[in-house]
């Protein structure tokens, strides 16, 4: 017994290295559900914070390119109020960017994006807004391009989430000319191209092709851009097509987004908890 | 004392280097240098291992924190934390007159160098490949952990030229 203590102690150095080798690795493993973890995170106090005064010097640096998106949107929003004649030019009644087949189910946070990566196989971003400001999880996030990404976690004032650079994480799309539905996964390479999968051969694809969302999942409205079809190929000895989509957004420059909320988003996801149960009741 | 004022303020300054400098330069998807790591190397050649490991443990992790990558990096410093000791003695060749400090002003620029190479590719190999986890494209990985070790291993040579020389 003795001897197995000295052994122990002599070796020391190598047990406290398995140790804390362990519980790095326990962080890897409990982290791809990355829902538990809620507290080792950029969304927390001390790294939000750090974050948001760094970003708060380096963002004027960015300002002409800013200001320079906010007038092509302007622009953008007022040409489609004169195309519609219906819509008096009272300032609360502007819709958003891109207005939702029934635009009152969503309301839209905006927040501005203080850190962000595109390099990594599992992107993230972080925002300058959180619990206080109305941002809940599972609320998608957009920006005047397209899609950006969806959040996981939030704090009081700050929240993270996925973006659509992130390997977990698969988007419902779909074609917009015929609304063929398919599901956008990055795979880890280039930050400007994702891939389309599921859209079988027999519809007619076109190099330029809009892919929107599709609006079958609550987290963004329907008919938000993705970005437009590159290339395609057919596969030999499978059913699908091979679809390289370039994305609208450009997630190297993201400065100001939008969080959506589905006010429905409770209700819709109470009728699938109905289905669930009723399917576990037979 | 003097010393933990030192390595409070390596930690810290690294970190934010780290986090906010180097962690947000994006070229192509491939190369992202990590500095941090420094701090586990400089750390005085004979404190003993149950200071080693957790320091290097933390550092690791509080980068982990801020990259939303938990477990990673902590994994991957550990690792070359406790290979460090076997690092130091395959770099140096004889006994000679050598510092308890492993910086390159006491050490020179090739012992440096080398220690530099073996640590930060070792860093690296258990980083991309524990952050992708899978063995599947390694040759695509082991590109990325190349391309990233060289502009590690620059930036960290370079920065012994400017800050915590001694």
């Amino acid at each position: 017994m003795r001897s197995l203590f000295r052994y122990l102690i002599r070796n020391y150095g190598f047990f406290l290295f398995l140790f804390l080798e362990i519980i790095a690795l326990f962080f890897v493993f409990s982290y791809n559900n990355y829902q538990k973890v809620k507290y080792l995170n950029s969304s927390q106090v001390i790294t939000g914070s750090i974050y948001n005064s760094f970003n708060s010097v380096v963002s004027y640096f960015e300002l002409a390119r800013v200001n320079r998106e906010l007038a092509d949107e302007n622009a953008k929003l007022r040409s489609r109020l004169q195309s519609d004649k219906q819509v008096t030019f009272t300032p609360e009644i502007i819709p958003p960017a891109f207005v939702p087949s029934d635009s009152t189910l969503f309301k839209f946070v905006s927040a501005k994006v203080i850190n962000n990566s595109v390099n990594k196989p599992f992107n993230y971003i972080t925002l300058n807004k959180g619990r206080e400001d109305g941002i809940k999880p599972d609320q998608g996030i957009i920006s005047a391009s397209g899609i950006v990404g969806v959040v996981t976690n939030v704090s009081e004032s700050y929240s993270m989430g996925l973006s659509v650079l992130n390997q977990r994480w698969g988007i419902s799309a779909k074609l917009k000319k015929n609304g063929f539905l398919g599901s956008l996964l990055w795979d880890g390479g280039d930050y400007r191209f994702a891939n389309l999968m599921e859209i079988p051969f027999h519809v007619g694809l076109r190099v330029g092709d809009t892919i929107t969302t599709s609006g079958y999942s609550s987290i963004f409205p329907e008919g938000i851009m993705i970005g437009t079809i590159q290339a395609f190929d057919k596969p030999a000895g499978e059913n699908y097509y091979n679809i390289s989509v370039k994305l609208a957004t450009n997630f190297k420059a993201l400065s100001y987004v939008e969080v959506v909320e589905n006010k429905n988003k409770e209700e819709i996801e109470g009728l699938g908890n109905i289905m669930q149960e009723n399917e576990g009741g037979n | 004392m003097r010393g933990a004022i030192k390595y409070i303020t390596m930690f810290i300054s690294l970190v934010l280097i780290q986090v906010l400098v180097l962690n947000q330069i994006q070229v192509n998807g491939y190369i992202n240098p990590y500095i941090y790591i420094l701090f586990v190397m400089l750390l005085p050649l004979g404190s003993p291992r149950y200071v080693v490991l957790p320091l290097a443990f933390i550092i690791g992790l509080t980068v982990d924190v801020f990259s939303n990558s938990l477990g990673i990096h902590a994994a991957a410093t550990t690792f070359i934390a406790y290979l460090r000791p076997l690092v130091n003695r395959s770099v140096s060749t004889h006994e000679e007159d050598r510092s308890d400090y492993p910086g390159m002003k006491y050490n020179g620029f090739r012992w440096f160098l080398y220690y530099t190479i073996i640590m930060v590719f070792l860093h690296h190999f258990v980083l991309f490949f524990l952050e992708i986890f899978t063995f599947t494209d390694f040759l695509h990985t082991f590109y990325k952990v190349v391309l990233s070790s060289v502009s590690s291993i620059f930036i960290i040579v370079l920065s012994q030229f400017i800050i915590f020389r001694d």
